[in-house]
């Protein structure tokens, strides 16, 4: 599956990702809409962005959050109720809420920001999928 | 294994449906956390009506059980006994109730006049119901009167319709019962979630224990999940008014439904909860993997887990195999097991593919709702330490509509009886009740369910058998009220309370009668030592039982507030409290409702609906001080064998407390020494307790209390100037 590749090493921090990021799904420039986050300053920066790891999937009580057949983790708004457990469990705190949204949002790995970015520190590439941390089955 | 599935000709079921009434009300959006209204039916008239709730109501009682012991004071008169007509069931939600963001806002509050204990009972219970009752609308739903037959209440809240069914071909007990309405009104798997049952079950129709069960569809096992609103016999009440089930359906369910006044708040509270259970509830409590029973060898280490009727505090040999490692493994784990939306806690385990091995449903695979630490303890009680046992009996309580607490209380109250020669192969109808019979012990709880044999007189409870006991085998009544362990008729919940005195007040002082959830002080007091004098265990009695008291006026469940805490709460002025927590709900409150109340004024909301029940009993004729009485189990050594078995500790007792040498003394004599001591310690508490609470020496509020905290209406003031 191709996924968000993130190289923190040549981010500069500019902001370009966060901004075209938040343009795009909230048509505001906003980065506490942003589904990927910059932080840190000029001695290194991070770049936050989901790895579509899955966790999430096992805790939304509403089987809001699947994978879709390209393997990317996405969240069905119309079945969230917000309860923003995924928020809390998501092992790099890479499920967003913000101010005005009442429900959560995670980087689908459109590629938006990989063309934005100015310093090639982001790219979509292909990744195996991770085996899923399902425990329970169907009893039919 | 397969989970059974039963079939049923559910169209065959449905035809013999008559509809008997059918109400219409119109669908308004709830206005910060209060619909402002509230619905009462009357099965035996069938006469539906909706009640506007005023803005005293909100003031006085703010929601949840206050509203609950609010309008069952006002419905019933002081003689209603629990299976007249005019006695309720009000079910009643709270303001903070139904919001998803943060852990446990999913709980109803039942109330009832108890068939045990003859004052109001309340009960708190997940599933669905509650949320789903207060989005179609309401803040509260009264049931009143007596049918002539059996009915199903349906409640379409996405189209604001009430519908009352005859029900004569539904299953009675709530496992099959719940599947089958469920299967029998939603249209297909996914509209399942959207449904949500309350019934009791064929054990509540003969015993006084009955609970209720509220169910909550879980989507991943395919399953309707049931919780329970357990003590006090609120399952009993409800099966007298021959209701077989109640169903709602509400689609609608999303991030704000109360309509908050700060949703804002609300998500970052939530979230930063959620993260802190995320990063702390492995290495604390583990509830998400073992839920309330990880609390099994720890209680047994501390000499708290109910052995043979509380005789002992455990048993170290046998705890292995029982202890948590055991739930851990069976109960299925990676399932959000939350009882309502938002719940990180996730504490409602289940054991899936377990085959029942007795009754009715022998050789069925099911998938049990539990144990619960309390359930695992009613067990231990038994002297049945053997996890198959524990998911049986709870399995068959929860169908039956049996409440799990009360039936190894009494089980185990009975088996000291047969072991004590008060009961013999003959009475029991050749069942050997002995101390670790688990065979036996399920057949009592089947023969309660058919309503036979002699496990129908178990399923009355510790008090009615007392003096059955006394009347009929000629059993000696001082022994009996020494080892039943009941208050005010309740069972006793599953600690050991004897070496903790506030634990005993705890227990024997609340007002519903011994149940953990209104104080639980143990480590406060006898762990941790941090309430050494009568003042300061006087001043847990007045904050604790209050503070929990706040959950029943929400709609919150009382585990997320301190089944896991912030790293750093230990080195906080008051780590008990669990201050960030409060500080958490306080802001939720305020969030949902728009006002700006303080954490006094958390306890201050409780206070007056904590005062308004001690009254209501007081109001029925019970509620002071000598029903505060605590069986001289709950306080010590009853038999020279508990003494011998624990002689160290209670020698070193008598040196260093009474200044008494045991040396040459008699069991005998130092059991009478220690329980004197013990009696008196408990007086004193007594006394202590009820100053704190502004309460006469009787354990009736003063009429200057009352004032003091804008309670003085006039129908409570008549009560307690005729007691003062």
């Amino acid at each position: 599956m191709k996924v968000l590749i993130r190289r923190e090493d040549r981010c500069t921090g500019c902001g370009a990702c966060e901004k075209v990021c938040s343009l795009t799904w909230f048509k505001e420039e906003n980065p506490a809409k942003s589904r990927i986050r910059v932080s840190g300053n000029e001695s290194g920066y991070s770049l936050n962005a989901c790895t579509q790891c899955g966790d999430c999937m096992l805790i939304c009580p509403v089987e809001a959050l699947t994978r879709d057949k390209s393997g990317i983790v996405r969240l069905n708004l119309k079945a969230c109720v917000g309860c923003l457990n995924c928020v809390g469990f998501c092992p790099s705190l890479s499920m967003f809420v913000a101010p005005g949204e009442d429900k959560p949002f995670k980087c689908i790995a459109c590629g938006i920001c990989v063309k934005a970015c100015p310093t090639d520190a982001l790219s979509i590439e292909e990744v195996d999928e991770p085996v899923e941390r399902v425990f329970y089955r169907r009893h039919l | 294994m397969i989970r059974t599935k039963v079939a049923y000709d559910l169209q065959a079921i449905k035809a013999k449906h008559e509809l008997l009434a059918e109400y219409k009300y119109d669908i308004k959006p709830i206005d910060r956390g209060y619909n402002n209204r509230t619905l009462h039916i009357d099965v035996g008239s069938r006469a539906i009506t909706e009640k506007p709730v005023s803005g005293e109501m909100k003031r006085l009682f703010t929601g949840g059980k206050g509203f609950g012991m609010r309008l069952l004071w006002d419905a019933t008169r002081p003689q209603t006994k629990w299976n007249d007509p005019e006695n309720e069931i009000v079910f009643a939600f709270g303001p903070i109730c139904g919001i998803t963001q943060y852990a446990g806002t999913g709980k109803t509050l039942v109330v009832t006049i108890s068939p045990a204990t003859d004052i109001p009972i309340d009960s708190n219970v997940g599933g669905y119901f509650g949320p789903y009752f207060k989005f179609a609308g309401f803040d509260a739903l009264e049931l009143q009167g007596i049918s002539d037959r059996e009915v199903i209440i349906y409640f379409d809240g996405d189209k604001g319709v009430i519908k009352i069914f005859s029900a004569p071909d539904e299953e009675i007990n709530s496992h099959l019962l719940a599947e089958q309405l469920i299967e029998m009104y939603a249209k297909d798997e996914q509209e399942k979630k959207s449904f949500c049952t309350v019934s009791a079950g064929e054990g509540s129709d003969h015993a006084y224990m009955g609970c209720l069960n509220f169910s909550f569809y879980d989507r991943r096992r395919q399953l309707a999940r049931l919780k329970q609103a357990g003590r006090g016999g609120i399952g009993s009440v409800f099966r007298k008014k021959k209701i077989k089930a109640m169903v709602i359906k509400y689609t609608g369910t999303t991030p704000n439904n109360n309509n908050v006044a700060d949703i804002e708040t609300i998500k970052a509270v939530g979230a930063k909860y959620h993260r802190e259970m995320y990063e702390n509830d492995d290495a604390q409590c583990d509830m998400r993997h073992t839920g309330t029973p990880h609390l099994m060898e720890i209680m047994c280490d501390y000499d708290l887990l109910p052995t043979k009727n509380f005789q002992f505090g455990g048993d170290a040999e046998q705890i292995g195999k029982v202890d948590s490692h055991i739930w851990r493994e069976m109960f299925t784990q990676g399932i959000p097991d939350g009882c309502w939306y938002g719940c990180s806690m996730a504490c409602a385990k289940v054991i899936d593919n377990y085959m029942l091995r007795t009754g009715p449903y022998k050789g069925h695979v099911v998938s049990v709702d539990g144990p619960e630490y309390e359930t695992a303890g009613a067990s231990t009680n038994m002297n049945i330490y053997d996890p198959h046992f524990m998911a049986e009996m709870n399995f068959y309580c929860d169908t039956y509509g049996v409440d799990t607490i009360s039936f190894g209380t009494t089980m185990a109250f009975v088996m000291e009886c047969y072991e004590a020669g008060i009961l013999n192969l003959e009475i029991t109808g050749g069942y050997d009740l002995s101390f670790g019979r688990g065979e036996e012990s399920m057949e009592m709880l089947h023969q309660i369910a058919r309503g036979e044999g002699f496990g129908n007189l178990v399923g009355k409870g510790i008090r009615w058998l007392k003096k059955y006991f006394v009347e009929h085998y000629g059993a000696d009544p001082q022994f009996l009220e020494d080892i039943g362990m009941e208050g005010k008729g309740l069972e006793c919940s599953q600690y050991v309370s004897k070496e903790s005195l506030a634990q005993q007040g705890g227990y024997f002082i609340a007002n519903k009668g011994p149940q953990h959830d209104e104080a639980w002080l143990i480590f406060m007091d006898m762990v941790n030592k941090q309430i050494p004098t009568f003042e300061d265990k006087a001043n847990a009695l007045y904050y604790f039982p209050l503070w929990r008291t706040w959950f029943g006026l929400q709609g919150l469940c009382k585990l997320p507030w301190n089944d896991v805490e912030p790293t750093n709460n230990a080195e906080t002025d008051e780590p008990a409290k669990v201050p960030e927590h409060v500080e958490n709900y306080r802001q939720l409150y305020n969030a949902v409702t728009g006002q700006n109340i303080s954490a006094d004024d958390i306890i201050s909301q409780s206070e007056r609906v904590f005062n308004f029940q001690r009254i209501f009993a007081i109001r029925r004729g019970y509620g002071t001080r000598e029903h505060d009485r605590c069986p001289y189990r709950g306080m010590g050594p009853v038999t020279e064998t508990e003494y011998l078995s624990r002689a160290e500790r209670y020698d070193k007792q008598l040196v260093e407390i009474l200044g008494v040498n045991p040396e040459g003394k008699s069991t005998a004599e130092k059991m009478k020494l220690l329980r004197d001591y013990r009696e008196g310690q408990y007086q004193k508490l007594l006394d202590a307790v009820y100053a704190r609470r502004g309460w006469s020496r009787n354990a009736v509020p003063t009429v200057e209390h009352l004032k003091s905290i804008g309670m003085d209406l006039p129908e409570l003031l008549e009560v307690v100037k005729a007691n003062l």
